[in-house]
């Protein structure tokens, strides 16, 4: 389930640290990168790998908001509702989303493409409303501005880090 | 006279990218050399304590009393972790700090192990900061293609790695022992105190986690002397502070300022004031834990002290200006979801309060409000304060306090007419 070069890369990673359990995280990213959830497969491997057992690393994944659990789509467009944000027309936002995608805040695309998430305060509040997608940061957003975007995302012209 | 500033000098500059080059050329990397010939660890501990830096994550501790808590023998390793987890709603500096100069702060972060006698640090990121953990990633390895890092750094015989380490999105892992639980592989969940983290933090050893924008100064407190920075604002609140101004502002962004800078000169000088020929409502000064303050409070300066005074307190610096078109219930709505979203659940006041809050604030904007409600609201902040693990709980409770304490009639009008005089107009 895991390339032998992601594997190489973990044996480094956990080098880093005096207790290789500090590199569960960093670990759990890559493998979402790489599997698109956490599926059950994906902690168990986790687990072997680390020598943690699949519940506790069920735990601990549970845990985060950017670990998902459950399959999500290709990509992932997470939208700041905090306070600036919403101050400055999150809500208007966010309806618009899930109007063009005709999904709901929580739900991926029928065709598994996009997924949509509510999160709280992205340190981004000096350009509010922000958006990130696949990773990226997305400022001062507007409606007419999300509809390029998701244009462009479709189009896969969109550059994301997808973690 | 002008302020001169220093963390953010930078910014001036045409086209500058804050990579290792620029950042010597702009003076960087003079500090690292002068540390390690001209000081023993001990003399920098002192020289930080005279200077007065307070730590900027939230709670204000001054920063050398906290480094001078390590023991001095210790057997086993002790650990510095900066804390880039920069997630209290409001607050968007530390980004900045993190993309745009990321040398300043591994200059400081190099110089403060050196000074607590740590081989081994990391910078804990929030998840969401892809690109920022990026940037670090890049100038740690500028740093160690310099030999300010990895072993018998400068020739001193001093040994310093530094790790980045991105979070997954949990607010909680920006409190201390929370970061701590996390780094090491569990779940964000704060630990009991005592023992703090200078005693028993990372795998248990001694440990100091400081804020982005804390050890983004001590360069400058080396290079210039303890006395040049305590000279810098207040006498208990020294040094220059970053300020993030959003909301109901013309020119929201990143404001570097001494502390004694009142809340009208940041908002109506620098921030450009409020757009659209509105009024000033409301203004929460450091971060959404704290209190929110009114018009009546705006020659209040921004120091920690002149804050708590006047009921609220500096936290994360972070200052989130409201017009009068803003309804307060709707920001209690919104505030209270957020804690009761990131309280870990460790502790019942904690867990069962944020999310009553949530459910009562809810139901008020929503029209259903019942004439016990606000009393309610009082008693349960009340009881949600003091008691728990950590203080995530109180910083639940007090802003909802404090929009009573200000805004009781809002609420009120909210219960009478069972609908909210904002909807439809107001700023959501
Ligand atoms: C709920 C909660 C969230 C916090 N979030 C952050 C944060 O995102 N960044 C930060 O630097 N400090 C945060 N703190 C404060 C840290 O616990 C700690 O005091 C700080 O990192 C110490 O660094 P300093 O002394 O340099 O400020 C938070 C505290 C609490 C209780
Ligand atoms: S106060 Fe809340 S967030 Fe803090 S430890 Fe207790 S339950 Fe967790
Ligand atoms: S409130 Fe949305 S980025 Fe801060």
């Amino acid at each position: 389930m895991i390339s032998d070069e992601t594997r190489k890369r973990f044996d480094e990673l956990v080098k880093r640290y005096p207790e290789k359990r500090s590199a569960l995280i960093p670990i759990l990213h890559e493998v979402q990168a790489e599997v698109g959830y956490l599926s059950p497969e994906a902690i168990a491997w986790v687990a072997a790998y680390l020598t943690l057992s699949p519940a506790d690393v069920m735990s601990v994944a549970s845990f985060y908001d950017m670990l998902h659990l459950e399959p999500v789509g290709k990509h992932m467009i997470y939208a700041c509702h905090n306070l600036t944000c919403s101050l400055l027309g999150a809500e208007r936002l966010i309806r618009h989303l899930e109007d063009r995608l005709g999904i709901r805040m929580g739900e991926t695309t029928p065709d598994g493409l996009i997924s949509l998430k509510r999160m709280e305060c992205l340190a981004s509040c000096g350009t509010a409303p922000a958006i990130q997608i696949d990773g990226v940061y997305y400022e001062r957003v507007t409606p007419q501005k999300l509809d390029e975007l998701l244009e462009k995302l479709r189009n896969g012209r969109l550059q994301g880090s997808r973690t | 006279m002008a302020y001169e500033k220093i963390l953010t000098r930078y910014r001036d500059l045409p086209n500058y990218t804050g990579t290792i080059d620029e950042y010597i050329t702009q003076g960087g990397y003079q500090a690292l050399p002068k540390a390690l010939r001209e000081f023993q660890p001990a003399d920098l501990i002192e020289i930080v304590k005279r200077s007065g830096l307070r730590g900027r994550g939230g709670a204000g501790f001054p920063c050398g009393v906290k480094w001078g808590f390590t023991p001095k023998d210790s057997p086993k390793p002790k650990y510095l972790v900066c804390n880039c987890d920069e997630s209290e709603p409001g607050t968007f500096k530390d980004r900045m700090l993190i993309e745009e100069e990321p040398h300043q702060l591994i200059e400081g972060l190099i110089i403060s192990s050196y000074a607590i006698g740590c081989r081994l640090a990391f910078i804990y990121c929030r998840g969401e900061f892809v690109s920022g953990a990026q940037v670090l990633e890049r100038a740690l390895r500028e740093a160690y293609g310099r030999g300010y890092l990895g072993t018998n750094i400068l020739g001193s015989g001093f040994d310093l790695d530094v790790h980045v380490h991105r979070g997954a999105g949990a607010y909680i892992c920006g409190e201390e022992t929370g970061l701590l639980e996390s780094l090491e592989g569990k779940r964000g969940q704060p630990r009991m105190k005592p023992p703090f983290p200078a005693i028993s933090g990372l795998y248990r050893s001694p440990t100091v986690v400081n804020n982005v924008e804390t050890l983004s100064n001590i360069p400058h407190i080396v290079l210039r002397g303890a006395e040049w920075y305590a000279g810098i604002g207040p006498p208990k609140s020294a040094g220059p502070r970053l300020f993030s101004v959003s909301g109901h502002v013309e020119r929201p962004g990143n404001y570097e300022l001494p502390m004694s800078i009142t809340l009208r000169e940041l908002i109506f000088d620098h921030a450009g004031g409020i757009p659209n020929g509105r009024r000033l409502k409301a203004v929460i000064p450091g971060g959404s834990s704290a209190p929110v303050l009114t018009e009546q409070h705006l020659d209040v300066p921004m120091d920690f002290e002149s804050l708590a005074a006047a009921g609220s307190m500096g936290g994360s610096g972070g200052v989130i200006v409201m017009d009068d078109t803003v309804c307060m219930v709707r920001v209690g709505e919104i505030v209270s979801r957020f804690y009761h979203h990131e309280s870990c659940g460790q502790c019942t006041q904690c867990r069962e309060g944020t999310a009553w809050l949530h459910k009562v604030l809810r139901r008020i904007e929503h029209g259903q409000g019942r004439k016990e409600d606000l009393d309610l609201l009082l008693d349960m902040c009340d009881n949600m304060k003091g008691k728990t693990i950590c203080v995530l709980s109180d910083a639940a409770a007090m802003p909802i306090e404090s929009y009573l304490k200000h805004f009781r009639e809002e609420f009120e009008i909210h219960i009478r007419e069972r609908a909210c005089p904002f909807e439809g107009k107001g700023a959501f």
